[in-house]
């Protein structure tokens, strides 16, 4: 009887110590989280659980009543929603990182964007309609001239994940993704003059207001969860 | 439903057609093959036949992606042969489509000609008629409802078809993006109205599809 | 006159069938044994439905050799399974002209109209198999089978599959095969009554092999063979309706046994029927015997004698030219003293007429 109570106390102290909370996450920020995960849990006790997708799927969820205490999104447009129509907690939407969008090929040299003009298979980008990558990609490839001529060759990801899915296959052989995603593997890397397009400002916002949950959007403004947000490839307000 | 929405279902049209076309060429004689053969390891055959029926169409159109890109084995070939990367193309949503309705037009077929069974075949034979004569003027009438039913769920099985397309398709409007996917990105920008009308479309089109395989199947009373 | 000839060899499972004969090419040749023997297995290696290694020369046309196998679709034959097995997707002259278009016109030698007015199947032409009895069914199959005018018609226990009424009722329609088409025919079956009714020649079956073959008067009568044993031991005579007796209603018949008289006058005089003797309906004595109720009495010689169970005896005899079967007790044969080449005479209670 002892051993099972002593068994049950292990399962349960870490929950009884601190609290579990859910997060959404636009999934490029998937590189990122698991350590800010281990910082929130070395520095509060609270254990966060997240769940990755896309942008638009995500708020689709939560619209329609899905229990994550807090969202963090790729763009600004839906927390903005959250927080109009009311189901975010008013006065709690904030940026939390600013994207770096990179031109990345494993395969291919070049050190500019005129390697787009030449000879390559295809350009694989966010879809521009439903991911803020995609349309800085957009925005940036219009700037430069290459938008239309570049029609033929681009394909689109759902979100800068399956972008990334691409290239890698080498299904594409270039793309316009996060340097998150990429800092860290073998290739060509031309990082975009966040001039070049605006901002890929990501918001957060607090679904349900806990402790934890208040603790966690805490943690991205405090001084060790912005280097961790920069170390990952993320620009910080 | 605007000009982009009737494209991709024109796309899913098309796609679904040929994709039905071509499994109803290669897959005759598959299913012919696996209905008569003793071979003690045609499950091994049957098993792959059968495969995409478990796999969650992700991981098929994963492994295409793979596949089809210039650095995968089907990638390479295709290049060799001057035919470039399948990938991101209508002729890989083909490709891509057979693979995954590959069973809901094998197995119907097969099962049609294994109900046949030998004894027309041979009497057919002791009538003069050669292994093809035979096929074509015995076998294909009396599987001809295995064939309609196997045409009808290759067809609405393709219309549907999204975990793949997902994979492989780029999104190409015209090319690759067909109406599961329009569906789905109308879902993510919020268009929820032409979300509604393009999966309405697409769900009354599945039914009267398979409304009519059931409708002809009732009609045989005995095989 | 060309024959048959066919040497095959092959296994199927634990089955071994090893046969090497000859047939004639003309009348019916029955295959005859019990269930199991091979004799459907023969009938498939001759037709090339089973792959087996061998030799089939039909006439000067070789069928199969060492070096090579003709397909089945290529050989001029008919065959009929024991189960109707019409088309079903096609209607009864659809069935019957499926043979005919697939062979050039300059071989059709076999006309729709005569095969169709031959099995009496005129009415059913437009219908759907499925709508056809049994009996009906398997008169379209066989018709079907004539259609293509083959060589030789290989017949699968064809009746196997009928009641005792539908046979009665194709019976006749086969034996008109034989007389009015001139192909030979081989005809499985394990039923005596259809093999002594409509077979010219006999192939007796056992274990994959065949045990003896020869006509089927001579068959039937040959001691060596099981077919004499039991109850249903007989023997078979062609004859020939000579004349009648309109007064006592009787029917007299030519044949190489001598003169016969039955009762009934239903078959005209100069037709070819077949007479059946069975063993137990015949009598034997010493001396001639005139104060009889039986009318078809005739000299014989005893050929053989062999032992039938405890207490009786086969004997064989040779009445002018034909053999005929007399069962007696073995103490009557004690009694009588009889012994082979004794003349004696047999007496025949019951002549059947097969028409």
């Amino acid at each position: 009887m002892k051993n099972i109570l002593l068994l049950l106390a292990l399962f349960v102290a870490p929950h009884v110590l601190g609290d579990e909370l859910n997060v959404a996450i636009a999934s490029n920020f998937s590189s990122v989280s698991p350590h800010l995960g281990e910082l929130f849990f070395e520095t509060t006790g609270h254990r966060a659980v997240f769940s990755y997708g896309s942008t638009g799927k995500l708020y689709a969820q939560i619209v329609n009543g899905a229990p994550f205490h807090v969202f963090l999104s790729a763009d600004v447009a839906r927390p903005k929603l959250l927080e109009q129509s009311q189901v975010a907690i008013s006065d709690s939407r904030f940026t939390y990182a600013i994207g770096q969008m990179v031109l990345w090929s494993p395969t291919i040299e070049f050190d500019s964007p005129e390697i787009l003009s030449s000879d390559i298979n295809h350009l694989a980008i966010a879809n521009e309609k439903l991911a803020p990558y995609g349309h800085a990609a957009k925005q940036f490839l219009s700037r430069a001239g290459l938008w239309d001529s570049l029609q033929g060759k681009i394909v689109r990801g759902e979100n800068v994940a399956q972008a990334l899915l691409f290239v890698d296959s080498g299904a594409a052989n270039i793309g316009l993704v996060s340097l998150s995603q990429v800092q860290f593997r073998q290739g060509n890397v031309y990082a975009v003059p966040s001039d070049e397009h605006s901002p890929i400002a990501q918001q957060a916002v607090l679904l349900i207001d806990t402790t934890a949950a208040r603790a966690f959007l805490a943690l991205l403004r405090s001084e060790a969860g912005r280097q961790v947000i920069q170390k990952y490839g993320y620009l910080v307000p | 439903m605007n000009d982009a929405d009737i494209v991709a279902l024109l796309v899913t049209l098309k796609l679904a057609l040929v994709s039905t076309v071509v499994l109803l060429i290669l897959g005759t004689p598959l299913a012919w093959w696996l209905a008569r053969t003793q071979w003690r390891f045609k499950f091994i055959l049957e098993t792959l036949v059968a495969l995409p029926l478990v796999l969650p169409p992700t991981v098929l159109g994963f492994y295409l992606l793979v596949a089809l890109s210039p650095t995968g084995p089907v990638g390479t070939l295709t290049n060799a042969i001057g035919l470039g990367s399948l990938a991101f193309s209508f002729s890989g949503l083909v490709v891509g489509s057979v693979i995954y309705s590959m069973p809901f037009v094998v197995q119907p077929l097969q099962d049609a000609f294994r109900n046949i069974g030998t004894r027309p075949l041979e009497v057919a034979a002791t009538l003069r008629a050669s292994p093809l004569d035979r096929f074509y003027s015995v076998v294909l009438p009396l599987a001809k409802p295995g064939f309609i039913t196997a045409a009808v769920l290759g067809f609405a099985h393709t219309l549907g078809e999204f975990g793949v397309v997902l994979m492989i398709g780029g999104n190409i409007p015209g090319e690759t993006q067909v109406v599961s996917i329009a569906i789905y990105d109308h879902v993510e920008m919020l268009e929820y109205t032409r979300a509604h009308w393009l999966a309405g479309g697409l769900l009354m089109l599945s039914f009267v599809m398979l409304a009519l395989v059931y409708r002809l199947r009732g009609f045989r009373v005995s095989s | 006159m060309t024959i048959i000839s066919a040497r095959f060899v092959s296994e199927r499972g634990t089955f071994h069938l090893d046969v090497d004969f000859e047939l004639p090419e003309q009348g019916i040749s029955a295959v005859f044994g019990p269930s199991g023997c091979g004799k459907t297995s023969l009938l498939r290696a001759i037709a090339g439905l089973d792959q087996s290694t061998g030799h089939l020369r039909i006439g000067e046309e070789i069928w199969q050799d060492e070096n090579h196998f003709l397909p089945t679709h290529e050989r001029a034959l008919g065959y009929v399974f024991q189960e109707p097995s019409l088309f079903n997707h096609l209607t009864v002259d659809k069935n019957l002209t499926y043979g005919q278009s697939r062979i050039p016109a300059s071989s059709r030698k076999v006309s729709f109209d005569d095969v169709v007015e031959l099995l009496g199947i005129g009415p059913l032409l437009g219908r759907s198999p499925a709508t056809l009895s049994g009996g009906e069914q398997q008169r379209v199959a066989i018709a079907r089978a004539l259609m293509t005018s083959p060589r030789l018609l290989l017949m699968d226990e064809p009746l196997a599959s009928l009641d005792y009424d539908r046979k009665l009722e194709i019976l006749p329609y086969i034996d008109a095969l034989h007389r009015d088409l001139e192909m030979p025919v081989l005809y499985v079956s394990h039923d005596r009554d259809e093999v002594a009714r409509l077979a010219d020649h006999l192939l007796l079956m056992e274990d994959g092999h065949i045990v003896a073959a020869g006509a089927i008067g001579d068959m039937l009568t040959r001691v060596d063979l099981p077919l004499v044993q039991g109850g249903e031991a007989e023997a078979i005579i062609d004859a020939r309706v000579s004349g009648h007796d309109d007064e006592f209603q009787l029917t007299f018949l030519d044949s190489p046994a001598g003169s016969f008289t039955v009762t009934g006058r239903g078959v005209e005089v100069g037709a070819d029927v077949r007479l059946r003797i069975q063993a137990k309906d015949v009598s034997l004595t010493l001396a001639h015997q005139s104060d009889t109720s039986i009318l078809n009495i005739f000299s014989a010689t005893i050929d053989d004698i062999v032992p039938e169970g405890d207490a009786q005896m086969t004997v064989r005899l040779l009445v002018g030219e034909a053999p005929i079967l007399a069962r007696i007790t073995r103490k009557s044969a004690d009694n009588l003293g009889l012994s082979p080449g004794m003349k004696i005479f047999a007496q025949m209670k019951s002549v059947a007429l097969l028409a």
